[in-house]
């Protein structure tokens, strides 16, 4: 039975790492409608700036601010090249350019800092620390205060600042925010730099547990699921999600694994999303989609 | 004046229903598959084969397959290359294990198993829509290619999975030769799109496009949804499992399932938004962009002085250019090369007058 509830929290713990890329999306989705596909490029970049950044000599929290600056940047030109353009687009023309926006991130980044692995050490150690009876990484539990935190942060950011009140206008209904005056065009640039920031906090945390690579990006192919179960529109829900992915992923590949040869925690949480999403069509926490013609 | 359609009445029924009403476009494409099947055999050489016309063609094959569904259906699909892999691993398995089935039956066959496939991962779809239609099609993706690498039953017991070509040979004729393989691939490409276009003229098509539209409404005028949206998943599938079984064995000959992942997935759905969601001729186009804009690149990049790009940043530029394409086709083009071709026969039509 320890073992099975060391299994259980351990998934819990990566799952809160899943989840910090699925907030990424959220922010996104809720302000603009896209579904961003470019997030896990833009967390590749973060994380390759950052690292690259620190290699050159720079101070930890230099290299912090110059990352989110050029973060910064980078949401400016999306909102700018992209979303404008496209405005009033339907959302899977959205969602084909920001297929195009990650291969043109994931480029530039690679063309920009080099395409070998980097190591990223952030001062934590990855020991197991022996809680109650149990083994747990030390490093998973740093992360999911981490995750903790920011969710505060960004709570805060959303019900005491009066940015964060335009970005829950605009995501309630952007038609009536553009006719009590709030400028979409900048929420959206607002809000991409948010999630670039999320990106980043994410693309540390990753970078330091697999190594600053290629391999980065294709970690939006793990936040989606969790990202279905929870229901787009919802931080709540990613956190839920997050939570519930990485525990059934763990579980599923320790106690069912064995029986079909291994190696399901690619496809699992796709099944498990698709079986949450044949009971509740929107995910838990989102918003049903009702249909007029 | 090129594109004169006066004086092209329909005396009967028969003629207002053909594929090609005009009769510039009837001799225009009967010219183009003459040249395509007499004389480009004589022409081409093997680097054209191989290189360029036979995975042109293979992946205008994929194209169509996406295109019926995401362009004329409207299902949001990223599971293209897993239905390739399912037609190619299938119709090996039939060549393998079936002695003396036909080539193309099991060709046929390993559609019909890839339409299967597609038939199972297509059933969410009635009830989930659009973005989340994507989770059960990226499932479809990581599914099948686990299956494939985790059974090796599928690919004969053979080390990690590589299968390789049966012979193509046809009622006793042998197609193994560059040109050889061309042609075969050309013979099916040429049935199938025929077979597209008589599909998307069908009232399938058109319930197709009305489920693309708006699908509650089409709901409310009695088109049965369940039933158009399990057949665009099938028919897609298997174009889809076609155009995988050729891209195996007339295009790289061995292939593992790893050579179906995600990326082949994003590749089909680029040809169809670069040559247009919802045209059959678009996806020739995109397919032709999609294998000739690399060679391209690369050689641009083999005139530059050596040194000063290495093939990574080739690579890397190669990417970067790709999605900025994207983007500007979605911005500036929204229905894809295929537009542009339909403004030069508006202009054909009445050049040289003004209008």
């Amino acid at each position: 039975m320890d073992f099975f509830f060391e299994v259980l929290i351990g998934g819990l713990l990566a799952g809160v790492m899943y989840a910090l890329v699925a907030i990424g999306f959220v922010l996104i989705y809720k302000a603009s409608g896209v579904f961003n596909f470019a997030q896990g490029a833009m967390v590749l970049f973060s994380a390759l700036t950052f690292v690259s950044l620190l290699e050159r000599g720079l101070p930890f929290w230099l290299a912090f601010v110059l990352t989110l600056a050029a973060m910064v940047l980078l949401a400016l030109a999306v909102e700018r090249v992209v979303l404008r353009p496209l405005v009033n687009r339907s959302p899977i023309t959205l969602f084909m350019a920001t297929l195009g926006l990650s291969y043109m991130i994931e480029g530039f980044a690679q063309a920009l800092w080099g395409a070998q692995v980097h190591g990223l050490e952030l001062g934590i150690s990855d020991e197991p620390l022996a809680v109650g009876g149990m083994l747990l990484s030390s490093f998973d539990l740093f992360a999911a205060a981490t995750a903790a935190l920011l969710v505060l942060v960004l709570s805060l950011l959303f019900s005491k600042t009066r940015i964060g009140l335009s970005l829950r206008a605009v995501a309630d209904d952007p038609v009536a925010a553009l006719a009590v005056g709030i400028r979409l065009q900048r929420i959206w640039a607002v809000v991409w730099a948010v999630a670039g920031f999320v990106g980043l906090v994410a693309g540390l945390l990753w970078g330091a547990r697999l190594g600053v690579q290629f391999s980065l990006s294709l970690i939006v192919l793990k936040a989606l699921p969790v990202l279905i179960i929870g229901g787009f529109t919802s931080i709540s829900g990613a956190i839920v999600g997050g939570l519930i992915i990485g525990a059934s992923e763990k579980l599923a590949e320790v106690y069912l694994g064995p029986f079909v040869g291994g190696g399901i925690e690619n496809w699992f949480p796709y099944v498990l999303a698709l079986l949450f999403l044949l009971v509740r069509p929107a995910g838990l926490f989102g918003e049903r989609a009702i249909e007029r013609v | 004046m090129l594109y004169n359609e006066a004086g092209q009445f329909s005396t009967r029924y028969a003629q207002d229903r053909r594929v090609f009403r005009l009769r510039q476009d009837r001799h225009a494409l009967l010219a183009l598959l003459l040249f395509a099947f007499v004389a480009v055999p004589y022409l081409g050489n093997d680097y054209w084969f191989s290189a360029i016309l036979i995975p042109f063609l293979v992946l205008s094959l994929a194209g169509l397959g996406l295109n019926l569904l995401t362009g004329y259906a409207g299902q949001l699909s990223l599971g293209s290359a897993a239905f390739m892999a399912v037609g190619a691993f299938a119709t090996y398995n039939f060549e393998l294990r079936v002695p003396g089935l036909p080539l193309l039956l099991s060709l046929a066959l390993g559609g019909v198993c890839a339409a299967l496939t597609a038939l199972l991962f297509g059933l969410p779809s009635l009830r989930i829509k659009g973005f989340y239609l994507l989770v059960s099609t990226l499932a479809a993706q990581f599914f099948v290619q686990w299956a494939l690498t985790k059974f090796s039953w599928f690919s004969n017991d053979s080390a990690s999975g590589v299968i390789s070509a049966p012979p193509l040979q046809l009622m006793g004729v042998d197609f193994s030769s560059p040109a050889g393989r061309y042609l075969f691939t050309l013979g099916v490409v040429v049935v199938l799109f025929w077979l597209g276009k008589n599909l998307v003229r069908s009232e399938l098509g058109r319930n197709w496009m009305a489920v693309r539209d708006m699908d509650t409404a089409a709901a409310v005028i009695g088109i049965p949804l369940l039933k158009t949206k399990l057949l665009a998943f099938a028919i897609s599938g298997f174009f889809l499992g076609i155009a995988g079984a050729l891209w195996a064995f007339t295009y790289l000959g061995t292939v593992e399932p790893h050579g179906f992942d995600l990326n082949r997935s994003f590749q089909v759905l680029f040809i169809i938004i670069i040559g247009g969601l919802g045209s059959l001729l678009g996806n020739f186009l995109g397919a032709a962009f999609i294998v000739l804009f690399p060679i391209l690149l690369s050689n641009l990049a083999g005139l530059l002085p050596a040194g000063l790009i290495d093939a990574g940043q080739v690579e890397n530029l190669q990417k970067m250019v790709f999605g900025a394409l994207i983007i500007l086709f979605l911005i500036k083009e929204p229905e894809g090369l295929a537009r542009l071709w339909q403004r030069f026969r508006e202009r054909a039509r009445r050049w040289p007058l003004r209008y």
